[in-house]
């Protein structure tokens, strides 16, 4: 017992070694930019640079848009599966884990040449449709964790009872949809919408194939040609990530003590 | 599910073979199949605009001229020496980072779990694996430039303290030990996120029956706790095997071009076609689903081995 | 010296003290249950005797070998959990054989010896399912082999039929008290199922806020609670309280009629105040009920149990129940009725606490 514990804390330690000296590495680095004194320079430097406002900003609305549009494929579809054709879960499962198998490098590869200038599809013709095709890009990227998420969620109500309930007081179609399944699975739509976020503020490869000005080739750039300053962006990166995860545990807090309503 | 239904039903009918006066019960269930299916068209429709059909498109190219005659000369070529070299690193680099990932996760999910340590340190752990599980790409590469790279903290720190000159032993963060560190950094957390869960389903009872039958802790962990892990621990290690292989941005951000692995080979040749063949650029694209793919190939049958004993 | 010794058994986990000067000795082949709600200990009891908890205090011996700094698995006991807790990977048979395999047995020997538990417990058939494929009462067979096919000196049962179903709970404890009589091996049952101790024990521990209230046979701990905890605890019992009417001729008042009892009353004084108690089968109130006590009292309930009907009434201050056999032709008695209970005065028992 005695020895188990002694592993275990040896364990955690060599963990927490691995994981907090890098932080601690990159923000000592990102402190250096003034010599001979630590400054926070590099995050003055950093935040004054247009390009790091206007990509950020870019990524957020593309985030955004994939959270919305994926949700409105993912709550429908997961909603349907589970009322009406239940044997098909498996296999919906099995589209909803391909991104995991399938790199990214080789689906945006396959975008650049389905939907080029000469395909029946020119999406990248355009920058708009450009920009969509970023869209559909994260939320392919996005499925697996976006899909389990909600499909998690609905398994926690009831989904034939609930819809049964609201069609015997007359609710109609859109309002089955938005007004009762939505809600009651926005624990779910949550989740996956901070996931989602994480995912798309660093993506690199979908953005920088596609030549949007996103704010993962930002960060490539920015590595590239500067010397502290990605030290103070890979900090902020930290923060953006760890402030997504903190709200989703707090929903899936939220979700495990919330009674449900059915 | 019935207004829909109804509503949906008279927008498809009539159906001009169907004679309603005598519309038979397969008739009916033809028609609410057809509903249902309907259902997840658009869910369909997406997968295979933006899932399906480009890898396909990339699979059958790979097997065409770039005139559009049918040849294996371009999986031939993949046998070049440079790409089979790009290969081999990326395989090795994966294989390193995801056992490396799997076992140093394992045994904080272990300690976490099963080590008698206090609550918030289990909590604190989750909470920071959540986040260092999605901190990959560009800004992980930066960090661990600060840190292991030429003018990072530790090797300043170990060349100012101890006097010992890290990268004079031939380490180098832009190889192949450089990036399997780098990417455990994804990859243990990943372990811990979904083994931790796996653990906990393991019963005490268990661990003392085989106790109080006799066994050792060897025993136990041999005969009882890894086989019933055991799925777990190679699906994730295989989930990790496929996570490291396809990511780019890390190495991409650490090494530039410089660095000959699969990802950024290929991300050379969507660039500027660097292979010269655009269809050898669909082959190496190939060869990437094919090691991915055969790697959950083989999750899926060793799992279906290992869980006969399972519903 | 008894086979299995436990004295002066403490245990205490922080500032909690669970087990307080615990004293047992069962004898060889002996059936003892360990009776009590949950907290009261009984469960960590059975863990020192295991060797998953350590005293804090006291020494258990087995077979005049002191355990204490023997771990679990040194110690030759078997054991039964309350979750089965069969090994899931394993088929019926590699989990009865495991005690074997890793004590290094042949593999012949081995497969003898499974094969004559499998029969014991009437499961051969079923030696290459694993244990999804089994209802839980199968389950609980298999373990119950198990723990038996490595010969233990002691069985250990944690509360192993309270996840069954209530039909499969009974015909299983008869069938755990056949084996362990056939193979006469010393059995310690830990149950908070008073029916379930009552009707396969030598002996029953009554266990309460960690230590024993009472040790005796079945029978005894029935008819003879020695606290008001083990009455209360075993059975259905009235308690009634009474005032004590004349000391010297052992006459007490119930509300206002008068009893006389067998037992003597001890030191008290008229006027006190003294808890008797009556099992709800002790009287009738048929015509020509035998006993040689009365007691008039206003029907207040009757509730249909099955096989018998209870009815509540009031005398005085107190609630007595009592129970009549079921009979297509019974009529139970209305509420507000006023009837007359009868019974044998020995049958009122004197709480001392």
């Amino acid at each position: 017992m005695k020895s188990t514990r002694f592993l275990a804390w040896l364990a955690i330690a060599v963990g927490a070694i691995y994981f907090i000296v890098p932080l601690i590495g990159t923000f000592e680095f990102s402190l250096r930019m003034r010599r001979g004194e630590y400054s926070f320079d590099a995050y003055h430097s950093v935040f004054s640079d247009i390009q790091f406002r206007s990509t950020f900003g870019f990524s957020m609305l593309m985030a955004l848009f994939t959270i919305i549009f994926g949700m409105l494929l993912v709550v429908p579809t997961a909603y349907w599966v589970r009322l009406r054709l239940p044997k098909l879960r498996p296999v919906i499962e099995f589209i909803t884990l391909l991104p995991l198998v399938i790199p990214a490098i080789v689906i945006v590869f396959g975008y650049l040449r389905l939907y080029n200038s000469s395909s029946f599809l020119p999406l990248t013709n355009s920058t708009s449709g450009t920009n969509m095709l970023l869209v559909f890009s994260y939320m392919t990227l996005s499925l697996p964790y976006m899909y389990r998420a909600v499909d998690t969620a609905m398994r926690m109500i009831d989904v034939a009872t609930l819809t049964e309930a609201a069609e015997s007081l007359g609710a109609k179609w859109p309002t089955i949809m938005f007004r009762c399944i939505f809600p009651n699975v926005m624990s779910g739509v949550l989740s996956g919408a901070f996931i989602t976020f994480a995912i798309v503020m660093g993506e690199f490869t979908m953005a920088a194939l596609l030549n949007r000005p996103a704010f993962g080739p930002y960060l490539q750039l920015v590595g590239a040609n500067k010397a502290y300053e990605p030290s103070a962006l890979a900090i902020i990166a930290f923060a953006i990530t760890w402030l997504s995860m903190g709200l989703l545990q707090l929903v899936s807090r939220f979700q495990k003590t919330a009674p449900v309503k059915a | 599910m019935r207004p829909p239904h109804f509503r949906l039903n008279s927008f498809l009918s009539p159906n001009p073979l169907d004679d309603s006066r005598f519309m038979s019960q397969s008739a009916l269930i033809d028609r609410r199949t057809v509903i249902d299916w309907l259902g997840i068209m658009p869910f369909m429709i997406f997968a295979l605009l933006f899932l399906i059909l480009p890898t396909l498109y990339l699979v059958g190219g790979a097997f065409l001229t770039p005139d559009g005659d049918f040849t294996f000369k371009n999986i031939a070529d993949l046998f070049s020496p440079n790409i089979v070299s790009a290969y081999w690193i990326s395989i090795k680099v994966s294989i390193a980072s995801s056992l490396g990932g799997a076992v140093i996760g394992f045994f904080l999910a272990w300690a976490i779990v099963m080590g008698g340590v206090p609550s918030f340190v289990r909590s604190g752990l989750l909470t920071f694996s959540g986040v260092a599980s999605n901190f990959a790409g560009v800004p992980l590469a930066f960090a661990f430039i600060a840190t292991l790279g030429r003018t990072g903290l530790v090797t300043v720190l170990l060349r100012d303290l101890i006097g010992f000159n890290l990268y004079s032993t031939g380490f180098n963060l832009l190889s192949f030990l450089g990036l399997t560190i780098t990417y455990m950094f994804f990859q243990i957390p990943l372990m811990v996120l979904i083994l931790t869960p796996a653990l906990d389903g393991m019963k005490r009872e268990w661990r003392e029956a085989s106790e109080i039958l006799g066994a050792s802790t060897w025993q136990y962990w041999r005969m009882i706790a890894l086989p019933i892990l055991w799925p777990s621990l190679l699906g994730t290690t295989l989930l990790l095997f496929a996570n490291a292989f396809g990511a780019i941005a890390t190495a991409y951000a650490l090494t530039g071009s410089s660095l000959n692995i699969v990802p950024i080979l290929l991300y050379a040749q969507i660039r500027g076609d660097v292979l010269h063949n655009p269809n050898l650029g669909y082959a190496l694209a190939l060869g990437m689903i094919v090691i991915t793919g055969l790697s959950n190939v083989l999750y899926i049958w060793l799992r279906s081995r290992a869980e006969r004993w399972q519903k | 010296m008894s086979f299995l010794s436990l004295s002066h058994i403490q245990k205490s986990f922080g500032q909690v003290q669970v087990v307080r000067d615990f004293n047992m000795e069962i004898e060889k082949g002996e059936f003892v249950s360990f009776l009590g709600p949950s907290g009261c200990g009984k469960t960590t009891v059975l863990r020192m005797i295991a060797g998953f908890e350590t005293p804090s205090g006291g020494t258990i011996t087995v077979a005049g070998k002191n355990q204490s700094g023997l771990k679990p698995n040194q110690r030759n006991i078997g054991m039964v959990f309350q979750a089965y807790a069969l090994f899931p990977n394993m088929s019926v048979f590699d989990n009865v054989a495991f005690g074997l395999k890793v004590a290094g047995r042949s593999k012949d020997e081995i497969d003898s010896r499974v094969k004559e538990m499998l029969s014991l417990i009437k499961l051969e058939h079923l030696a290459e399912r694993f244990p999804y494929q089994l209802s839980g009462g199968q389950q609980q067979r298999v373990a119950l082999a198990r723990a038996l096919a490595p010969k233990p000196q002691v069985l250990l049962l944690d509360e192993p039929l309270s996840a069954l179903d209530a039909k499969i709970r009974v015909s299983l404890r008869e069938e755990i008290r056949m084996i362990q009589q056939q193979l006469g091996i010393t059995t310690v049952f830990v149950t908070h199922d008073q029916e379930e101790a009552l009707s396969i024990s030598d002996r029953i521990v009554v266990m309460n806020a960690g230590s024993a209230d009472q040790i005796g046979a079945p029978a005894e701990i029935y008819n003879r609670p020695a606290t008001r905890f083990v009455a209360s605890f075993v059975g259905t019992l009235n308690l009634i309280e009474a005032k004590v009417t004349d000391p010297v001729a052992n006459r007490i008042s119930i509300g206002d009629q008068g009893v006389t009892l067998r037992e003597p009353l001890g030191p008290v004084k008229a006027g006190d105040t003294v808890s008797l108690a009556l099992r709800p089968e002790a009287g009738s109130i048929a015509e020509g009920a035998k006993g040689d006590t009365a007691l008039a009292g206003e029907v207040v309930s009757s509730n249909f149990l099955g096989s018998v009907v209870r009815t509540r009434m009031r005398v005085g201050a107190s609630v007595i129940s009592f129970d009549m056999f079921n009979n297509p032709g019974l009529v139970p008695p209305a509420v507000g009725e006023t009837v007359t209970l009868r019974f044998t005065a020995s049958d009122l028992l004197i709480i001392r606490d």
